[in-house]
């Protein structure tokens, strides 16, 4: 709050006479980050219904009768793996390496494909079983919370091959590093939101 | 009432059939008659004085914020005449079924039209005339070129207005929700509502909510981004301050109504069991969560009016505003605190005292903050020389009418009192009194106040002030008799009564609903006259009111590149203090300015949306998966697109800025 005083005399800039223009998309990361935030409260809401509703198991099966946790840990796996792999092509664009970076892209979307893969087979499973999410509160909050993080990760997947096309036809221009980028902060962000699942749908639910 | 059976689904048109066309119901032919005859005389003059190739290139598909603001007001106005029909009718319904009567609507027509009043009012006429409003005078006031992401904001408007046809769709096809605005299960259940109504409800409010959120996330970037040089947080005007503490609520509580809604979609659609009374399921779950993007919403709504209060109070008592920095923190504690109440909605759901303590507490601390506001307005106001123009009578009804809804408030926020009066007619006097006193009023100050920046004129005052004169004594007669309604146990949403002796007061009630009717029809006339007259009320300088923040340092209307240079910030009161020191405005050195393309990108991937929600009501699959794939393809499509950006050439720079340098000339 020290503003100097300025005497009448001193001539006072009141506009920005020699202009400089922003860099483009100087503001997309901001933003990104707080579409992620909101995003979180999206997956906040679900983890509360789970909280809530996830003891409801309506006389039908819990946790401890459905989970696989060995399947679950190579899941877990896939995810984390894709993660670093995402980090990897992060390097190669920082080293200016377009196919690099599109390489390692197109691992972390096999990584990601895998993890897909394995949770369809997990939801075959439990539907084929009777495990429906019709069955039982429990059951409709587990299905959503996981279904939605997976149609994410099919979401990201998605957006993966659009950017390696894009990264092939324009190469390492600046939009491009910035897209880059906000995949990255998209794909880690579902790893923390799958430590979260893991932890409290699968781990916690095998102890209850 | 017979519950409708919910129709068979065929393969091609799902449950759509001729049955869904409202054959039965005169009252919807009568409307949708003149519908479409006002529809084709819209059409028919489009296309004869040729304004189609007008309409799509300088406003679809704009990505200038004024014009997208502009449109945001021209669509909640067009919702507000809706909404307000609807409120017309229930006045009507409620003062006639007495002795007997049944009235003229029949239960499965009355319960729609209260839904549909309470979902359009607020979603589809107080949040586009508030996001209008942010859109237009934010980066005008900050000193800003447009918004941090200008195509999503065209993108936001029209997800926005897809919202609102579909909802406007239900009147004609089918039938709205008959749940009340928050559609509280399990009444909203597939269970007891298996018809479309909660369908097109739940989708009406998914394609909005998009909007309204991602234009959350675009506002908010734009305030902390793009602010002119000099202007720190503390240099901020207050409706700045305001606006990015609704959108901070925005963005921290949409998401939370679009996961809510999903999971109601996914008991309704899949069979699920969130909140249904079997397998587990807890329809108060639903409640909570609806809560709690629900009240965070009214503070939404109100903030940003807060900001136009201030600021109209500050110019029109020629004086800067009383304790700026008090007023910044009571914005930011009323955003804080705005988490903390939701319970107080259902004190009767059983939460125990502790809980309910809690809750009322934190009900009641919210009017401290609001308090001090209050105060500051008032202290604003004190030894200023008052100037009493339209924003500033709307701004004084709204400071002797808002307190009176606020001590309401804190009267339901006592837990034992709230038992008593819980879905009473005192509580919709309540919020009636607070949203139409603060946001409405709020409105129509800031309507009054920056319609000259906009399109260069004034506002005519003689059909302003009897518009004023109209809605603020219509409000009390509507309003006043429903509070003494409540307290005699009169509950709401009912359509007939028993007891003759309350008649009395509903013909009061009804009387002051067309007082405002009358209200609305001046301020129509007021626009039109306006527009009429618009070379007597013309305004040269730019700055009709002798203002103090930076929108009034350009012309009006602005340039599409709003300032040909950036301002630098040395105050509070930028403009103000460039005016104070003589400042100079520059008159040569003008460069490029770098500006953002249009694209009909945004209202196509929204007419996508449509017709997906269309078809998900009436569970036409193939047509909305296909509309679904279009979405996503076409947004893919347009990442492919690099060359977003144009720029206005230096010699088209010269020649606006010349042409404002005469004008100046000629008025001075």
């Amino acid at each position: 709050m020290s503003s100097k005083t300025i005497t009448a005399e001193e001539p006072v800039q009141f506009y920005d006479l020699d202009e400089h223009a922003h860099p483009e998309g100087h503001s997309t990361m901001l933003g990104f980050w707080i579409y992620l935030m909101s995003d979180c409260l999206i997956f906040a809401i679900l983890f509360a219904c789970f909280g809530v509703l996830g003891a409801n198991y309506a006389a039908g099966p819990a946790p401890k009768d459905l989970f696989d946790l060995k399947l679950i840990a190579l899941n877990t796996a896939m995810l984390l793996f894709s993660s670093i792999t995402y980090g990897f092509a992060v390097l190669q664009m920082q080293m200016g390496k377009v196919r690099g970076t599109q390489l390692w892209l197109a691992v972390t979307g096999l990584f990601g494909l895998g993890f897909l893969g394995i949770e369809l087979y997990e939801f075959y499973h439990l539907i084929e079983i009777g495990a429906t999410p019709q069955r039982s509160a429990f059951l409709s909050s587990f299905f959503t919370l996981v279904g939605t993080h997976g149609l994410h990760v099919t979401f990201g997947v998605i957006w993966l091959v659009v950017l390696m096309i894009q990264l092939g036809k324009h190469g390492l221009i600046a939009a491009n590093k910035r897209r880059v980028m906000c995949l990255s902060m998209f794909w880690h962000f579902l790893d923390v939101i799958w430590i979260g699942v893991f932890t409290i749908v699968y781990l916690m639910g095998v102890l209850r | 009432m017979t519950p409708h059976p919910a129709p068979e689904a065929g393969p091609f048109l799902g449950k759509l059939s001729f049955d869904a066309l409202p054959f039965h119901e005169p009252i919807l032919i009568v409307t949708f008659a003149v519908v479409v005859l006002g529809a084709i005389g819209v059409v028919g003059a489009i296309t004869k004085f040729r304004l189609w190739g007008y309409l799509w290139n300088d406003w679809f598909t704009t990505v200038d914020h004024k014009r997208i603001g502009i449109m945001y007001m021209i669509l909640g106005l067009i919702m507000f005449l809706r909404g307000f029909a609807d409120a017309i009718m229930m006045r009507l319904q409620q003062v006639w079924a007495f002795n007997g009567s049944e009235g003229y609507l029949n239960a499965h027509h009355y319960d729609q039209i209260f839904t549909a009043h309470g979902v359009i009012m607020i979603f589809f006429v107080a949040m586009p005339f508030i996001t209008g409003l942010m859109n237009y005078i934010v980066p005008l006031q900050i000193g800003a070129r447009d918004v941090s992401f200008p195509f999503l904001n065209n993108f936001s408007f029209w997800m926005t207005a897809a919202g609102a046809a579909l909802t406007m769709i239900s009147l004609f096809v089918g039938e709205y929700a008959q749940t009340g605005w928050l559609a509280y299960p399990p009444l909203s259940g597939i269970a007891y509502s298996p018809s479309v109504g909660v369908d097109y409800y739940i989708w009406g409010l998914q394609i909005a909510g998009v909007g309204t959120t991602l234009s959350g996330i675009n506002l908010i970037v734009t305030i902390l981004k793009l602010r002119a040089p000099g202007m720190g947080l503390m240099k901020m005007p207050v409706f700045t301050w305001t606006s990015l503490c609704s959108n901070i609520l925005i963005v921290a509580s949409f998401p939370i109504l679009t996961a809510t809604l999903t999971l109601l979609a996914l008991d309704r659609y899949v069979g699920t069991n969130f909140f249904t009374n079997d397998f587990g399921g807890s329809p108060m779950m639903y409640v909570n969560l609806i809560w709690i993007w629900g009240h965070p919403e009214v503070y939404i709504l109100i903030l940003p009016l807060f900001g136009v209060f201030s600021e109209v109070t500050s110019t029109f008592s020629g004086k800067k505003l009383f304790g700026y920095t008090s007023m910044v923190y009571a914005t930011v504690c009323i955003t804080i605190l705005s988490y903390l109440v939701w319970l107080h909605h259902f004190f009767t759901m059983g939460s125990g005292a502790s809980v309910n303590s809690f809750f009322g507490i934190t009900t009641m601390v919210i009017s401290i903050p609001t308090g001090a506001k209050l105060f500051n307005w008032l202290f604003t106001m004190y030894r200023g020389r008052i100037r009493f123009e339209l924003p500033m009578m709307w701004t004084i009804a709204f400071m002797l009418t808002f307190v009176v809804g606020g001590m309401t408030g804190v009267l339901l926020a006592v837990p034992p009192a709230d038992f008593v009066l819980h879905n009473s007619l005192f509580l919709i006097a309540h919020f009636h009194n607070v949203i139409i006193g603060g946001v409405l009023f709020g409105l129509f100050a800031a309507i009054n106040y920056w319609w000259p920046k906009a399109f260069g004129f004034k506002l005519d005052v003689f059909w302003g002030k009897i518009s004023f004169w109209c809605w603020v004594v219509g409000f009390w007669l509507a309003f006043m008799p429903l509070y003494v309604l409540g307290l005699m146990g009169v509950t709401r949403r009912m359509r007939v009564f028993d007891d003759p002796s309350l008649q009395i007061w509903f013909a009061i009630a009804a009387l002051g609903a067309l007082v405002i009717a009358a209200g609305i029809g001046a301020m129509l006339v007021q626009f039109a006259v306006s527009i009429w007259k618009r070379k007597e009320l013309i305004d040269e300088s730019g700055d009709p009111w002798n203002g103090r923040t930076l929108e009034w340092a350009t012309s009006s209307p602005p340039p599409d590149y709003n300032f040909a240079f950036t301002p630098v910030i040395h105050d509070l009161d930028a403009w103000y203090d460039m005016k104070k020191r003589n400042h100079d405005r520059p008159v040569a050195g003008f460069r490029d300015i770098h500006m953002p393309s249009n694209t009909g990108t945004g209202i196509i991937l929204s007419g996508f949306c449509l017709v997906m929600g269309f078809a998900l009501v009436w569970h036409i699959w193939w047509l909305a998966a296909l509309s679904f794939a279009a979405a996503i393809f076409g947004a893919i499509w347009h990442t492919f697109n690099y060359k977003r950006d144009f720029h206005i050439p230096a010699a088209t720079v010269i020649e606006v800025e010349s042409a404002r340098t005469r004008q100046l000339a000629a008025g001075a």
